[in-house]
């Protein structure tokens, strides 16, 4: 029988129509789910009251093992008991032999490029394996909501990309799950605390888990999160502290370091113990066989020092890829177990020089706000205010790039809202300023697209070609709403515009520009590699002209002169041709002649640069 | 006429409300829909109607429209788990049948 729980004013929904979504927390060490339940997100606990499965699955002759029974086996039958499947998802067996020494299953290459497992129950993929996890996570979730679920949230961190994006979309498939969309993790976080809700900002989502550090950056305009830069360090975690206590137990109590697997589990197990209990007290007694020391909490945060450092490093790399400084952050979020370390929260409160949030469960905090997004794309909600639109965006969106090319930003069925940033540069040394052509349709060549806006971004210092970064940033909000901004990274150099990329367009007129996308895919691909190749030849003979006038006397005697002169006009003649192969080929060749005056020139202009500076600017 | 509440059911609507951050108290009403003709409402009230008539048990407001009132006479609104499940159940003497889904009845 269906329990009833309480509705938004005027939103009870039909009944045998509430419509039951989850969230889904899909960790490295640890999984979970949660819901919506009367207003409160909240995880759901199992039969025993646990929260947290933790993401190991071992598998039987005829059964499948999930969760903490399962990880407490990875040291008696790691062959068949698979921890940590996360880092597999979406890898190729290339990728993951390079993986191999760390992980001690026996790997076989499938029919695909993907890795299998070899297991007692037979070779099992990444996929299936995060698939097992999910099926118990589906299960729980029915049986606690009394009904089947019509979709779920599932997290994934924000550096993931399609392919393992994919991989998440396929387990999700084969356990059973309706995917309503895949969230970031950092963004899952944002949500949590609400910070969806302010108008704009930027934030900065820290994640300490088990075994994978990760630190996002996200900007957001007008209820749309941006990813504006990721990092982190995948082999940094919990684990990594459990191992800086477990070596200072085998040197203070004087034993050996080669413990056979047993032992060096309960000296893990030990380890971790501590290191939880050092979160409460300042203190704690270790007892390892038969000896006894004392730990206390400055110790273990010398401990951990050097690999808390490290994290702070990657912060503040992250924070410089943005092109902002730390103190342009505006809120801190504190996410995964190792989160709640004293030490921890003191290092990133010192680096942002603000107080992170903490004060939801940072094991939960992703699951917590992936169940809010879940309800909310499942539909449950109606007053038009918090509703965040499904909707898709019927073309690409894109820009005019060198050569008349469109370059897509936002690929067509893209759901919005979305925000995609893609950075550019400039095209010749000096170039000041850059125009922006906002262009919406699949074709190749900005012809046989839509023209949306123009608009210049101006201000740009003088640099040399390609050094500048222009991040252009695609935003479209929950209305259909486009507006595209233009940002110098090093200046700061702003300029936006707003459109409506819709306007106008008949769904006939979609379906058209869609069949021509398709009926011209041939002609278009031709064209656009004939665009290419004289672009890149174009670029080329300018490098190379302004080269020489700036340092042809310098570097070159008359011979090597008239060799580059002579292949950079023979690459003119050609470029007024359609041969993109020629063009091609001849590019190759003017390139390859300058070659040694370009490392001359490099060696020249790198002593000048150098004889201005320390030691140390060089290092960074 | 009057409607109560279990000491569960309060315990978790205070804890709700508490979750929203804002609101009154509870609405409990019906209306006509559903497999067996009437549905049961469960919402939370920031402001009661001028017809409404309000009980207040262990400290929760408990809001209910003049029509449902007639319905819902003697019920009495209570939390439970059943296994992992759990969430709110009417108890409600004039209903003669339900579909056995928690979610509508007939009187
Ligand atoms: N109270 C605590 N103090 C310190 N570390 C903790 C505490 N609770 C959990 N952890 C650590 O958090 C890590 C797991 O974090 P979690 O966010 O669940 O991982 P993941 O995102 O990788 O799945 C483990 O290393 C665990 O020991
Ligand atoms: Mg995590």
């Amino acid at each position: 029988m269906a329990l009833l729980q309480i509705a938004e004013p005027g939103q009870s929904p039909k009944p045998h129509q509430r419509r039951l979504a989850v969230g889904i927390d899909l960790g490295t060490t640890n999984s979970l789910v949660a819901a919506l339940r009367s207003g409160i997100s909240e995880p759901l606990p199992d039969q025993d009251g646990q929260v947290i499965l933790p993401s190991a699955v071992r598998y039987h002759a005829d059964r499948v093992e999930v969760g903490q029974s399962a990880k407490d086996a990875a040291a008696t039958d790691p062959l068949n008991t698979i921890i940590s499947v996360k880092r597999l998802m979406g890898r190729g067996i290339s990728d993951v032999k390079h993986l191999g020494d760390q992980l001690p299953y026996r790997f076989i290459g499938g029919e695909s490029h993907m890795p299998f497992i070899d297991t007692v129950q037979g070779a099992k993929s990444p996929v299936e394996v995060s698939a097992d996890i999910l099926k118990v996570l589906r299960q729980r979730a029915e049986a606690t909501l009394g009904g089947d679920l019509v979709g779920a949230v599932i997290t994934v961190p924000a550096y993931f990309d399609d392919a393992q994006r994919q991989a998440t979309k396929d387990a999700a498939k084969l356990a059973g799950l309706t995917v309503l969309r895949l969230l970031n993790e950092p963004t899952a976080a944002a949500v949590a605390y609400g910070l969806d809700q302010n108008a704009e900002g930027v934030v900065a989502i820290y994640d300490l888990g088990g075994g994978t550090f990760d630190i996002s950056i996200l900007r957001l305009t007008g209820g749309v999160f941006e990813v504006m830069a990721t990092g982190g360090d995948s082999a940094l975690g919990g684990d990594d502290f459990d191992h800086a206590i477990a070596s200072w137990i085998i040197t203070e109590a004087g034993l050996s370091d080669d413990l056979d697997p047993s032992a060096q589990r309960s000296l893990m197990q030990t380890a971790c113990a501590a290191k939880e209990a050092l979160t409460d007290t300042d203190s704690v007694e270790v007892v390892h066989g038969a000896w006894k020391g004392l730990l206390t909490r400055s110790a273990f945060n010398a401990l951990i020092e050097p690999m808390v450092a490290r994290s702070l490093k990657a912060c503040r790399r992250a924070v410089r890829d943005c092109g902002i400084e730390l103190d342009e952050v505006e809120a801190v979020v504190m996410v995964g177990g190792s989160t709640r370390v004293p030490r921890v929260r003191e290092a990133v409160a010192d680096l942002f020089g603000r107080q992170p949030l903490t004060e939801i469960d940072p094991d939960q905090v992703v699951a917590i706000g992936a169940a809010i997004q879940a309800d909310t794309l499942a539909g449950n909600k109606r007053d038009g205010g918090e509703l965040l639109l499904l909707d898709v965006i019927p073309l690409s969106l894109g820009l005019e790039t060198m050569g008349g090319l469109m370059e897509k930003v936002i690929p067509r069925n893209t759901t919005i809202p979305v925000a995609r940033a893609q950075e550019f540069t400039t095209y010749k040394d000096g170039q000041s300023a850059m125009m922006i052509h906002v262009l919406q349709g699949e074709r190749e060549l900005i012809s046989d697209c839509r023209s949306l806006a123009r608009f210049d971004l101006r201000g740009i210092p003088s640099m040399v070609a390609g050094a500048a970064k222009i991040r252009v940033t695609f935003q479209v909000d929950a209305d259909g709403l486009l507006s595209v901004s233009a940002r110098e990274l090093a200046s700061g150099v702003e300029s936006s515009i707003q459109v409506k990329p819709s306007y106008g367009l008949t769904d006939g007129e979609v379906a058209r520009m869609l069949k021509d996308s398709f009926q011209y895919a041939g002609d278009d691909k031709v064209a656009r590699v004939l665009r290419e190749q004289q672009v890149d030849a174009q670029r080329l003979i300018e490098a190379v002209e302004g080269a020489l006038q700036a340092d042809g006397e310098r570097l070159l005697d008359a011979e090597e002169r008239m060799v580059i002169d002579m292949q950079v006009e023979e690459l003119r003649e050609l470029m007024k041709g359609t041969d993109g192969a020629a063009i091609e080929q001849q590019t190759k060749r003017l390139s390859q002649v300058t070659d040694a005056f370009a490392a001359r020139r490099l060696d020249s202009t790198v002593k000048a640069a150098l004889s201005g500076r320390n030691l140390n600017e060089i290092e960074e | 006429m009057a409607i109560s509440m279990t000491e569960a059911a309060a315990n978790h609507v205070r804890r709700s409300l508490e979750g929203r951050g804002k609101g009154d108290g509870i609405r409990l009403g019906v209306r006509t829909t559903g497999c067996s003709g009437l549905a049961y409402v469960l919402e939370f009230v920031d402001a009661p109607d001028s017809e409404d008539t309000v009980f207040e048990h262990h400290g929760v407001k408990v809001i209910i429209d003049p029509k449902s009132l007639v319905y819902l006479d003697g019920t009495e609104l209570d939390f439970v788990k059943e296994g992992l499940n759990e969430g709110f159940k009417f108890n409600n003497p004039n209903s003669r049948g339900e579909c056995g889904c928690g979610e509508s009845f007939n009187v």
